[in-house]
């Protein structure tokens, strides 16, 4: 532990990666709840995989695969909006689709890009030891668009989640919602992209917050929870990667993964014991 | 008077399968109406025609003299309880504030009138203890409460509830009944049921629907009514709060 706290102070790299930690875990604990409350984790990860065409698209151009990257998302989740308003029967099929294509595309465009492709191992699966100051400052103007964005839609979108039919008759503009929400989604992918990378977002966006879900019965609190387990197993795993030198993306999600199951087990356990202590005060009921 | 509902020669088909044909029903102000009939009849369809959600294809819709989607925000909606994801982080005090929010409501607080609101509506129902709970922990009988709370937080003038006794003992039941009948001094009131039994006793009028619409006062249902409409014999419980 010590020679990491050593790297902490030595190197900005580190300094960085721990700086794009705290930002990341903030999205992913405020979206992750909004995804596992609403259950939409595949829509989720079809915009994760459909990044990598926006990013393919924008190496090919000589552009910036970042902004490829929010282009593409926020270009998916639209799609994946309009899907659902005009054809939902088709929206589990499309969404395969998405998920696919959207990676076969950019994996083409990557190969008809000229030069040395050592970028996609790392949008794959997390370059978090790599962020750049550039690229650190775009992470905080997105991490406070969606923190601004949440905060002034905070009832409506709690509305929209829980009861559509009752958000409509009280005259919210419940489609806008919607595809807002998934735009936010689309952003927190980008986001977590870079610690965990394309593949991986799921783990980070939904797990945190499925063990908050365990424990909590309020939305915010269930919120600050997802971000600070996520902040949690970011930094464990980011230690645990130097420690052992193994890649940072792959052992938080191991991390994050593992806490889940201990969650689920102590939840059942707790559940259990309550159960039986209430029946052996009470009397075993007719 | 305006009439509250007007419904004109509304006809009505889910893919090419009618659902409801040529209906014509008219509800008064301060109205107290059951629409029965069996399921798949249409009820559901007729509400969310008077909702707004969907459209007649042929026919008109009108509620307080306005299009059903203009008429909104005098409409206070109570859907089946069991609708909702039981393990949703939200409290039964959140879920009644929902019933105050509008277009303009941004950032996480409410105003000082709408909590105001909410615990007026909350003690009416006899729920306003249970506030800090969480909604999908509550009993089937505490979630109707909750969510008719919900529904009366904006003060509607006509009040439309789904099945709001199914799955609720008759205790709670009789209860929810004898609140809306006090209600009814001041809100037009339209109760879809399944179940004629217990709430013949309170409305003013029956609306029979099974495709095809029939009104008639709650005195001239008989059971060849009912068998007609649920087209089998038909035993109708008489219920004279023996509770």
């Amino acid at each position: 532990m010590g020679e990491f706290f050593q790297a902490l102070q030595q190197f900005s790299f580190m300094q960085n990666a721990v700086a794009a930690g705290i930002l990341a875990s903030l999205a992913s604990g405020i979206i992750g709840t909004y995804v596992v409350v609403k259950r939409i984790t595949f829509i989720s990860g079809g915009i994760a995989h459909a990044v990598l065409g926006g990013m393919g698209v924008a190496y090919y151009l000589g552009a910036d695969p970042l902004h490829g990257a929010i282009a593409a998302a926020v270009f998916s989740a639209l799609l994946m909006g309009f899907v659902n308003l005009r054809a939902k029967q088709h929206e589990d099929t499309i969404m395969g689709a998405l998920w696919a294509v959207g990676m076969a595309v950019g994996i083409i465009f990557m190969s008809l890009t000229p030069g040395y492709n050592v970028d996609l191992m790392s949008f794959l699966f997390g370059n978090i030891l790599m962020v750049t100051d550039p690229v650190l400052r775009i992470l905080l103007i997105l991490d406070a668009a969606i923190l601004l964005i949440v905060a002034v839609f905070y009832r409506q979108f709690m509305a929209v989640v829980f009861d559509e039919e009752q958000a409509r008759l009280r005259g919210l503009p419940v489609d806008f919602l919607y595809m807002l929400l998934l735009c936010l989604i689309a952003l927190t992918v980008v986001i977590l992209m870079k610690i965990v990378g394309l593949i991986l977002v799921i783990a980070l966006l939904t797990l945190p917050a499925a063990i908050a879900g365990l424990y909590t019965s309020k939305l915010s609190r269930m919120m600050v929870a997802a971000s600070l387990l996520s902040l949690g197993f970011t930094l464990a795993g980011l230690i645990a990667s130097y420690h052992f030198n193994l890649p940072a993306g792959a052992v938080i999600v191991v991390l994050t993964g593992l806490g889940y199951l201990i969650a689920l087990v102590a939840k059942r356990v707790h559940t259990h014991l309550l159960r039986r202590q209430s029946q052996s005060s009470v009397g075993v009921e007719q | 008077m305006d009439k509250v509902i007007s419904i004109e020669g509304v006809s009505f088909a889910y893919d090419h399968r009618p659902v409801l044909s040529d209906i014509n029903l008219t509800v008064e102000p301060k109205d107290y109406m059951a629409v029965v009939g069996p399921n798949g009849g249409g009820k559901t369809t007729l509400l969310r025609l008077i909702l707004g959600s969907l459209k007649a294809e042929r026919g008109k819709v009108r509620v307080f003299g306005l299009p059903p989607a203009k008429a909104r925000h005098m409409v206070g909606y109570v859907p089946q309880h069991g609708v909702f994801d039981p393990d949703f982080p939200v409290s039964a005090l959140e879920v009644v504030l929902m019933g105050r929010l509008e277009r303009r409501a941004f950032f996480p607080r409410y105003k000082r009138e709408d909590y105001a609101a909410a615990q007026e509506a909350m003690g009416l129902l006899g729920v306003d203890n249970l506030g800090e709970y969480r909604y999908g922990d509550l009993s089937g009988g505490q979630k109707q409460r909750v969510l008719i709370a919900r529904a009366l937080v904006a003060k509607p003038k006509l009040l439309i509830l789904d099945e709001p006794t199914a799955s609720v003992d008759s205790r709670v039941e009789q209860d929810v009944y004898e609140l809306l009948s006090r209600l009814n001094e001041e809100i037009t009131i339209l109760i879809v049921s399944h179940d004629l039994g217990f709430v013949s006793a309170y409305v003013n009028k029956v609306a029979c629907l099974n495709q095809w619409l029939a009104v008639h006062k709650t005195e001239e249902i008989t059971s060849e009514v009912l068998a007609g409409l649920y087209r089998s014999s038909v035993e109708m419980i008489q219920h004279r709060c023996a509770l």
